[in-house]
C-alpha cells in the first residue's frame, strides 16, 4: 500500500542523512523523498512517497517521530491532501513528429520551456497518474531525457471545494 | 568573562554533575586534556583502549544512573567508541561521548586522525552533534545530557574541533533545555490505563514479563507492589533481572532462549501478559506465532516504537515504567471488590510449580570437574547478592543469569542487546570507579576476557579492585555449543588453547592471579578473591562439555525447549595443554544431523 508521509523537520546539516538512513538501517521503502525550504528557514519540509503494510507504515512513522531532527510526521492517508508533482522531459522531435509532440503538451496543459530544431523540453505539473500518462503518449517519439521532483504534498483546509 | 571552549566544556560538565570521565588523550583534545589536568572537580580514569573507556562508562552510567562520560581523540580514537555506543543505544545506556575533530578548516580534507565520526555514528548514537562555533558549545552540552537521560535513554555523541577547545566566547550556562521536536512522553494515557485494569481484573492466568525499563526507570518497588497485589508470577529479561527480587518466591527466572521452563510455559499458557519495559526481543521471543498464543498483551515502554515492533499488542501504553505503574495501581486500587480469585491463582500456581516440577533448572554436580554453574551457585552463597555482577557474553553470562540470583537491577551489569564481547570487565571498572567501597565482580570467560584485558592496567593504576572470575573451558563456549549442537561437532575455530596463563598475565600486570582446578578448591580461591583489596583474576578450569541448558533450539518456539545433550553426543576433545592446534573433525556419525 502507497503511503504518502508529510514531515516537518529541523532545517539542519544532516537531518536528510539521519532520514534516509533510517530507511535503509531497518529495511524500509523510498518510493521518492523530496525536501525543501518553508517560509520559516530553521524548517525544511519533507513529503516521502513509501509502502507497506499497516504494520510496516506504523513502524516507519513511530521511527520518524522518535528521530530528533523531525518535528512532525503526518500520513496522508485517510486524510484529505492535494499532491503535486512535476517533470521536465526532452523529447526528440523529427520534423514530422513535432506537430503531434505540441498536441501532448497542450491535451496535458503542460508547456514547452525549451525548444531546438531536433527537441522539445515540455514541463508538466499535475498528480503522478497524469504525469505518468503523459509519459507514456510522449515515450514513441523518442524520451532523451526525463527528470521528476517526487511528490509533494499539502494538507486541504476543510470547507475547500478544489480538485486533487 | 570569556573562556576558551576547553574551559566551557570542564565548566559544563561540573554543571551537570560529572564526577569522573574515561577517556584516552591524543592531538586534537590536547587543549582539553591541558585544562582537564589543572582542576581536581573531575577525576579522570585513562583507559588502555577507547573501546574500555566507553564500556567504563556505561558501567558506571547502569550502576548510578547517571549519564556516564568519555572523551577520546579525533579518528582512530572515535573510530573505537564504534562497539560502545551500539552496546549503550541498544540497551538504552545514558553515554555522552566527546570526540576531538581535526580543525574546523581542516575538516573533509583527508587530514591526520580526521574521521566522518558525525557520518559514521548517525545510527549508533541516539543524537550527534559536531559543534563548528565555541558559542554554541554550552548549549549543546546541555542538549547532548539532556537527550542522553531523558525518553529513553541513550548515547550522544559531541564532535569536538581543535580550533574550538581553543577559541574563547563569553560564558553562560543555559538554565533549560527546550527541544520542539523531542517531547518524550512520560505519563501513560488514562484511557488505555483503564483498558488494562479491566483486563488484569479479567485474568485468570497473568504474567508480569519485565525488562530494563523497569531497572532504567527505577521501578523496582512499584512492580513489587503491583505483583503481590494481583499475586502475578514475573519473569525477567536478561537486562530485566533485579528488577525483581530473585529470591521471591514468585520470580519465575529468565525467559526466552536460555530461559528456564517455568518462565517460557507460564507465558505460553497464560491469558494475560503484562509486559513492562521490555522490546519482545527475539531472543526472548523464539517463534513469535507460539509466543504467547492464549494471551492478551498490555505493553508498556516509553519509546513507541518499541510496541507493535515484533509482535501485536493489545493494549499499548506508552509512558515511563514508573509513572505508568503507580497510576495504573491507583486505578486498580479504585475498583470495588476483589482483583482477582484466589482459587483461580492456586490452580494457576499449581499449573506453574508442575512445569517446575516437569523441568527444575539444574545440572549434574561432578566431584572430578568444575561446573560453571556450581561456581556460581558458590558465588551467590559467598556473596548472598550483595555485590555488583557483569559479565561478558556467551555461557558464562547464561549460567551468571541462571545462578546468580539478583536483588538490584542497578548491581547487575551485561550486555544484552549487541552481546558485546569485552564488555564485562570494563564495564565493572567504571561500577568500581562510582563505588569504591562496593564489591565488584566480573563473570567471564578465556575468550570474552582477552578482548579487553588490556584493562587490566586501568584496574591496578586507579586501585579499582575488581574480582575477574574466568570459568575458562579452552574454548568459545557458546560458540563450540552451538557447533555441537547444529553443526555436527565440526568444532570450526572454537577452540583458544591454554594461552595465556592468567595468572602469570595477572601478575605480570600487577594484579593477583589464583586458580583453582578442582571442584574442592572453587570456595578457597573465590573467599581469597573476595579477600583481597586488589584487582583480581581466578582462573577457574571448567568442564569444556558443559552446555547451557534449558535451551530454544534457533527458529523453535519457546515451550519447544532441550533439557540436555542428545544421547549421540560425543565428548567435548581436549587437545593436550600444549598443542596448541584447533582439534581434529570429530568423526561424524551418519545419523548426527543438527536438530532443530
Amino acid at each position: 500500500m502507497i503511503h504518502i508521509l508529510s514531515l516537518k523537520v529541523e532545517n539542519r546539516a544532516g537531518a536528510l542523512s539521519r532520514i534516509a538512513g533510517l530507511f535503509s538501517a531497518r529495511g524500509f521503502n523510498i518510493d521518492s523523498l523530496t525536501v525543501a525550504p518553508t517560509d520559516d528557514p530553521t524548517v525544511s519540509s519533507m513529503t516521502i512517497v513509501t509502502h507497506g503494510d499497516d504494520a510496516v507504515i506504523e513502524q516507519i512513522t513511530k521511527q520518524l517521530n522518535k528521530l530528533i531532527d523531525v518535528i512532525k510526521v503526518v500520513d496522508t492517508e485517510g486524510r484529505e491532501y492535494v499532491n503535486r508533482e512535476t517533470a521536465l522531459v526532452k523529447i526528440h522531435t523529427a520534423a514530422r513528429d513535432r506537430a503531434e509532440a505540441l498536441r501532448i503538451v497542450d491535451i496535458f496543459r503542460a508547456r514547452v520551456v525549451d525548444s531546438s530544431p531536433t527537441s522539445y523540453t515540455v514541463e508538466v505539473t499535475g498528480d503522478s497518474g497524469k504525469i505518468d500518462a503523459m509519459i507514456g503518449l510522449l515515450r514513441p517519439l523518442g524520451i532523451k531525457e526525463l527528470v521528476r521532483t517526487g511528490k509533494v504534498a499539502v494538507a486541504r483546509e476543510r470547507g475547500g471545494s478544489g480538485k486533487s | 568573562m570569556k573562556l576558551t571552549g576547553s574551559e566551557i566544556l570542564i565548566e559544563c560538565l561540573k554543571r551537570e554533575g560529572v564526577d569522573t570521565v574515561f577517556g584516552y588523550p591524543g592531538g586534537v583534545v590536547l587543549g582539553l586534556y591541558d585544562h582537564l589536568h589543572q582542576q581536581n572537580d573531575i577525576r579522570h580514569i585513562l583507559t588502555r583502549h577507547e573501546q574500555g573507556a566507553l564500556h567504563m562508562a556505561e558501567g558506571y552510567a547502569r550502576s548510578t544512573g547517571k549519564v556516564g562520560t568519555a572523551i577520546v581523540t579525533s579518528g582512530p580514537g572515535a573510530t573505537n567508541t564504534i562497539t560502545g555506543l551500539w552496546d549503550a543505544l541498544m540497551d538504552s545506556v545514558p553515554l555522552v561521548v566527546i570526540t576531538g575533530q581535526v580543525p574546523t578548516n581542516l575538516i573533509g580534507n583527508d587530514a591526520f586522525q580526521e574521521a566522518d565520526i558525525i557520518g559514521t555514528t548517525i545510527s549508533c548514537t541516539k543524537y550527534n552533534f559536531l559543534v563548528k562555533r565555541v558559542e554554541d558549545l554550552a548549549r549543546t552540552i546541555k542538549e547532548a545530557y539532556y537527550i542522553a537521560s531523558t525518553g529513553r535513554p541513550g548515547p550522544v555523541l559531541i564532535d569536538l574541533p581543535k580550533d574550538v577547545t581553543f577559541a574563547t566566547t563569553e560564558f553562560s550556562y543555559p538554565e533549560d533545555v527546550h527541544l520542539r521536536s523531542y517531547n518524550p512522553t512520560v505519563k501513560g494515557n488514562k484511557g488505555q490505563i483503564k483498558k488494562a485494569a479491566t483486563a488484569i481484573r479479567k485474568a485468570k492466568r497473568p504474567v508480569l514479563y519485565t525488562g530494563g525499563g523497569v531497572v532504567i526507570s527505577n521501578a523496582g518497588k512499584a512492580l513489587r507492589t503491583l505483583a503481590k497485589k494481583l499475586r502475578c508470577p514475573v519473569t525477567n529479561t536478561l537486562m530485566g533481572l533485579g528488577g525483581f527480587s530473585g529470591s521471591d518466591p514468585s520470580f519465575l527466572g529468565m525467559l526466552g532462549m536460555h530461559g528456564t521452563y517455568k518462565a517460557n510455559m507460564a507465558m505460553y499458557d497464560s491469558d494475560l501478559v503484562i509486559a513492562v519495559g521490555v522490546r519482545f526481543d527475539d531472543r526472548v521471543t523464539g517463534k513469535v506465532d507460539e509466543f504467547v498464543p492464549n494471551a492478551k498483551i498490555i505493553h508498556v515502554d516509553i519509546d513507541p516504537t518499541s510496541i507493535r515492533k515484533n509482535i501485536h499488542v493489545d493494549i499499548p501504553i506508552v509512558g515511563d515504567v514508573s509513572s505508568v505503574l503507580a497510576d495504573l495501581i491507583a486505578e486498580l486500587d479504585k475498583a470495588e471488590g476483589p482483583l482477582f480469585d484466589p482459587a483461580e491463582r492456586e490452580k494457576w500456581e499449581a499449573q506453574i510449580a508442575a512445569h517446575e516440577a516437569e523441568h527444575p533448572l539444574g545440572y549434574t554436580q561432578s566431584s572430578e570437574t568444575i561446573k560453571p554453574q556450581f561456581v556460581l551457585e558458590k558465588l551467590y552463597e559467598l556473596t548472598r547478592g550483595n555485590a555488583i555482577v557483569s559479565t561478558d557474553v556467551g555461557q558464562h553470562q547464561m549460567f551468571t543469569a541462571l545462578y546468580y540470583k539478583f536483588e538490584d537491577g542497578r548491581k547487575w551489569l551485561t550486555s544484552g542487546g549487541l552481546g558485546t564481547m569485552g564488555y564485562g570487565f570494563p564495564a565493572a571498572l567504571g561500577a568500581q570507579a562510582a563505588f569504591p567501597g562496593e564489591r565488584v565482580i566480573t563473570i567471564s570467560g578465556d575468550g570474552s576476557i582477552q578482548m579487553n584485558i588490556q584493562e587490566l592496567a586501568t584496574a591496578v593504576i586507579n586501585e579499582l579492585p575488581v574480582k575477574v572470575i574466568i570459568l575458562n573451558n579452552h574454548y568459545l563456549g557458546m560458540v563450540r555449543q552451538w557447533q555441537q549442537l547444529f553443526y555436527k561437532e565440526n568444532y570450526s575455530q572454537s577452540y583458544l588453547a591454554s594461552t595465556p596463563d592468567f595468572v602469570k598475565l595477572a601478575e605480570a600486570y600487577g594484579a593477583v592471579g589464583l586458580r583453582a582446578t578442582k571442584p574442592e578448591e572453587v570456595e578457597g580461591v573465590l573467599l581469597e578473591a573476595l579477600r583481597v583489596n586488589q584487582p583480581v583474576i581466578v582462573d577457574i578450569q571448567v568442564d569444556p562439555s558443559e552446555n547451557v541448558y534449558p535451551m530454544v533450539p534457533a527458529g523453535m518456539a519457546n515451550h519447544q525447549m532441550v533439557f540436555s545433550d542428545p544421547d549421540d553426543a560425543h565428548p567435548v576433545p581436549v587437545p593436550d595443554r600444549n598443542d596448541k592446534k584447533q582439534p581434529a573433525k570429530t568423526s561424524v556419525k551418519a545419523s548426527a544431523e543438527p536438530r532443530g
